[in-house]
């Protein structure tokens, strides 16, 4: 496919692996976040990781909306199912994310609860008018590159008029998480969480632009570099991310340059600040609360509002004990580093959300990554016969 | 979950629809958040609706680039 199949090329890969080789200086490390899933998700897939020359170490960041959905959320979206008895829409990532009392949206089907999973907001808002005797609410989940779609159903639901649709807003913000991340005491006073330059996200910078990560450089002096979501788009910044560090530069740059401005979209920033605004503070899971990192509904669209409709308050609850998604979301551990990865904990039961979306650390990690790291072992044939 | 995808625009139907081409998967995408896509434009769509346009310029600096040779002159 035009715009997909270029980028995942293998010969070209080498040529950057060659570069990035040769760059590198050894005598120092490369320590590098990328930020989003989807380079997480890529980088596991297409073994990008062994490509890399041993200074050159990536650190997973917490930009996983399923993954940094606090369990109290989907308490809240779960409750709406099975108490108030709507029609909870979500998008199928949220579908398996655990919550409190060993539930899960899915499971809450399975009890009877009346969830469907959809492709768009669009599907939630068609659901709402072939159903006007139910109330429908749409769980809505995702970074920046999600929040425009939900804007636009929500004006559209203002339009039709419609009585009986909401939305459980749980809109994060990227710079708000990076900032948090530069400010965390692993990073900033313990040194545990060596940090040298971040890839910038790929679809979220369509949507604000690569202006946004321009305090990050000057302020926290941390290099960042925005890249597609393909292998070579990341290890083209890789080599960009390498370069500035060897010339002493903290610098914005744009590799993902077919789609992303400096500004962004204007349309979609309008529209999103037209109906949303800033939570003074969020839950996130692994960060904790995280101030002015949320959005939440406008008054001007109260009535489309679910939490205001069925007056819902967010209940903090802990994590699993074992599970250590928290430090992983934070950069501070690996999947391999909690026992209950590939044991008790696996895609199909998920104890940590980290296992849940496809782009989480831990279901990258568990698909594409987890006999790499298993001693191999090897047994002498019993017999030649076989 | 930011999952999304360059598709080419076959149709435009009304003023903010248009019906696009994944590899002969043809859909119906909203084009509510981009201004100005023509027949032929590539758009990049996320839950149904596109993001932005894919400049192809700027596509084919990028493939340039990941063919640089090592050591090159671009550092």
């Amino acid at each position: 496919m035009k715009y997909i199949d270029e980028f995942r090329d293998g010969a070209l890969a080498r040529n950057l692996a060659a570069s990035i080789a040769a760059e590198a200086d050894p005598r120092r490390s490369y320590n590098l976040m990328e930020f989003c899933g989807g380079h997480t998700h890529a980088i596991s897939r297409y073994g990008v990781g062994d490509l890399l020359p041993p200074p050159v170490r990536m650190i997973h960041g917490p930009g996983c909306p399923v993954c940094v959905l606090p369990i109290g959320r989907v308490d809240l979206a779960i409750g709406l199912a099975l108490e108030q008895r709507a029609i909870v829409c979500t998008y199928g990532d949220c579908l398996r994310v655990p919550a409190s009392n060993n539930l899960s949206l899915l499971k809450a089907k399975a009890r009877g609860g009346d969830v469907r999973m959809i492709y768009s907001p669009a599907d939630a808002l068609k659901i709402a008018q072939a159903h006007p005797d139910r109330e429908v609410v749409f769980f809505a989940i995702g970074f920046e590159t999600t929040t425009p779609p939900t804007a636009l159903v929500i004006k559209e639901a203002a339009h039709l008029g419609l009585a009986n649709f909401t939305v459980l807003c749980n809109h994060v913000l990227t710079p708000a998480a990076i900032t948090n991340i530069l400010e965390s005491p692993e990073v900033r006073q313990l040194g545990t969480l060596p940090l040298d330059g971040f890839i910038g996200p790929a679809h979220v910078s369509t949507i604000i632009g690569s202006g946004p990560y321009e305090f990050f450089a000057e302020e926290y002096r941390k290099p960042v570099v925005i890249a597609g979501f393909e292998p070579l788009d990341v290890m083209q910044a890789i080599l960009m991310l390498v370069r500035q560090i060897n010339e002493g530069r903290a610098e914005v740059e744009n590799e993902f340059t077919r789609a992303v401005t400096r500004e962004g979209n204007l349309k979609a920033q309008a529209l999103v600040s037209e109906v949303f605004e800033l939570r003074r503070s969020f839950e996130w899971r692994g960060l904790g609360q995280v101030p002015y990192s949320a959005l939440r509904i406008r008054s001007a669209f109260a009535a489309f509002d679910a939490e205001r409709r069925f007056q819902l308050e967010t209940r903090s609850v802990a994590d699993n004990k074992a599970c250590e998604c928290g430090a992983i979301l934070r950069g501070v551990k690996h999947p391999r580093d909690c026992k209950v990865f590939g044991t008790v904990c696996t895609p199909e039961n998920p104890i940590g959300s980290c296992m849940v979306s496809s782009e989480g650390a831990c279901a990258a990690h568990y698909t594409y990554g987890r006999f790499k790291d298993a001693a191999i072992v090897v047994t002498p044939a019993l017999t030649a016969a076989g | 979950m930011c999952l999304a995808i360059p598709v080419r625009v076959v149709e435009l139907r009304g003023e903010s629809t248009a019906i696009v081409d994944l590899d002969g998967v043809r859909r119906e995408i909203s084009l509510a958040l981009v201004d100005g896509v023509q027949v032929g434009d590539y758009v990049i769509v996320h839950v149904g609706y596109a993001l932005s346009k894919l400049d192809a310029d700027e596509a084919a600096r990028t493939l340039a680039l990941f063919a640089a040779a090592p050591r090159g002159q671009a550092a």
